[in-house]
């Protein structure tokens, strides 16, 4: 590893200036970073860590504003949580499916979405629980929806200096599901992840959310395939048909995992399978 | 580049050290501090070898840097042992055959040790899938979950 410079910054704004500097990196839970770092494909001349600066961790519920967490909460937190798993529960099955305990103990929420991957096991979840990104620089603060955050693969709307800090959910699903579809149990990177989320009233369909990771440039809401179901009642035809909107939607790739006509075969399926239970579960 | 100093409890011990930021937490137990339990397998948290435990949780010690661990209690595998008298997994490793050339066996160990320490309470099938993050290339893991199951029913038996 190239050696660099190291930063414990205990505010947030002096980790943004720190961070706006040329050939910095933020530190998180450092299992992407340390591992980049090792193979040389990152090269920072310092690396800031977020661990020492306070408010950045930690799972919070209020009945006004839903939930929020911490960017520096461990990956191992969000699988766990009982209000993620109640409200959100995609998004903390989402959590579970990434590499084993050993490094989910490390990495965080916050590093998994700041990372960009369009693969990230967290992404769909969050995309159905329509959350909304907070970030500060020594500039001041923003908010960002996660549908707007990715501008490609490992890129982002964030600007130098700028630090995601939290992730707020203040839209529960009644019913929600995450399929990652892979070929290890664990320690795998997905082919594809879908997730779906339903709020049913009287057995119709009240409001859909399709998150779809590893099928385009970036993670994707499929909204046509939405609104197709909304005021709907979710039988099997109308999950079908939803299921063949979203794939219609996707602009996957071909790579050494599978192939683009199999991914977009797969999300007709797995969007199906997601809506299916999250209706199950409504 | 400037070295950092940083104070970490390794097995009950306080060490205070100058670390290279670039050093991590693997490369401190072993090189500088001469802990050489800890195995070096994959290098990219994929095997599992490398886990320890810090704050009482597992994790890799590779994908780690050693200047992040300040303040952190880590126990390695040096640690479980007792007044001369191995730790209940430690045993029932031995007892059941649970390593073959033994590289596995301490992050084996230290995950299982978190694992139980966490909840007794798991089935098989989840202590397996919950051991995943490790790779062992001999034993076939049967021998490995039979360790473990032994040691939750030892656990629980003198608990």
């Amino acid at each position: 590893m190239k050696n660099f410079e190291f930063f414990e910054p205990t505010t947030l704004a002096e980790a943004s200036r720190l961070f706006a500097q040329e050939h910095a990196q933020l530190l998180a839970g450092g299992t992407d970073l340390v591992i980049g770092m090792k193979a040389y494909t990152e090269t920072p001349q310092s690396v800031i860590s977020l661990q020492n600066i306070p408010g950045l961790t930690g799972i919070t519920a209020d009945s006004d504003n839903g939930i929020t967490i911490g960017a520096m909460t461990k990956v191992r937190e969000v699988e766990l949580s009982e209000d993620i798993l109640k409200h959100h529960t995609a998004l903390a099955e989402g959590a579970s499916e990434i590499g084993s305990i050993q490094i989910r103990n490390l990495a965080t929420l916050g590093g998994n979405i700041a990372h960009a991957s369009p693969a990230a096991d967290t992404v769909a979840g969050l995309l159905v629980a329509d959350a909304q990104v907070d970030i500060a620089s020594a500039d001041g603060e923003r908010t960002v929806s996660i549908n707007e955050l990715f501008t490609g693969p490992g890129q982002t709307v964030l600007k130098p200096g700028e630090i995601i800090t939290q992730f707020r959910l203040p839209s529960p699903a009644s019913g929600s599901h995450y399929i990652k579809h892979k070929i290890r149990e664990v320690m795998d990177l997905a082919f594809i992840g879908v997730a779906s989320a339903i709020n049913l009233q009287n057995g119709v369909i009240k409001e859909a959310r399709i998150g779809l990771a590893a099928v385009a440039p970036t993670p994707i809401r499929a909204t046509e395939a939405e609104n197709l179901l909304k005021g709907k009642i979710p039988t099997p035809e109308l999950l079908q048909q939803a299921g063949e909107v979203a794939a219609a939607a996707t602009r996957p790739i071909s790579d050494l995992r599978c192939s683009a006509e199999h991914r977009r075969e797969m999300v007709d399926v797995l969007t199906r399978r997601t809506l299916q239970i999250a209706a199950d579960r409504a | 580049m400037a070295k950092h100093p940083v104070s970490l409890t390794v097995n009950g011990d306080e060490h205070d050290l100058l670390i290279e930021p670039r050093k991590t937490l693997l490369a401190v137990l072993r090189d500088t501090i001469g802990l050489t339990g800890t195995k070096e397998g994959c290098s990219t948290g994929d095997c599992g070898a490398c886990t320890v435990i810090v704050d009482g949780k597992a994790v890799t010690s590779c994908m780690v840097l050693g200047v992040t661990a300040s303040g952190k209690e880590i126990t390695t595998i040096e640690g479980l042992a007792s007044d001369g008298e191995l730790h209940p997994i430690q045993q029932a490793f031995i007892d059941t055959g649970g390593y073959q050339c033994g590289f596995c066996t301490p992050g084996f160990i230290m995950a299982s040790k978190a694992l139980v320490d966490e909840n007794l309470d798991r089935t098989e099938e989840e202590f397996r899938h919950a051991l995943g993050g490790n790779i062992c290339r001999c034993t076939g893991y049967t021998k490995i979950l039979e360790a473990v199951l032994q040691a939750v029913e030892e656990i629980r038996a003198t608990s």
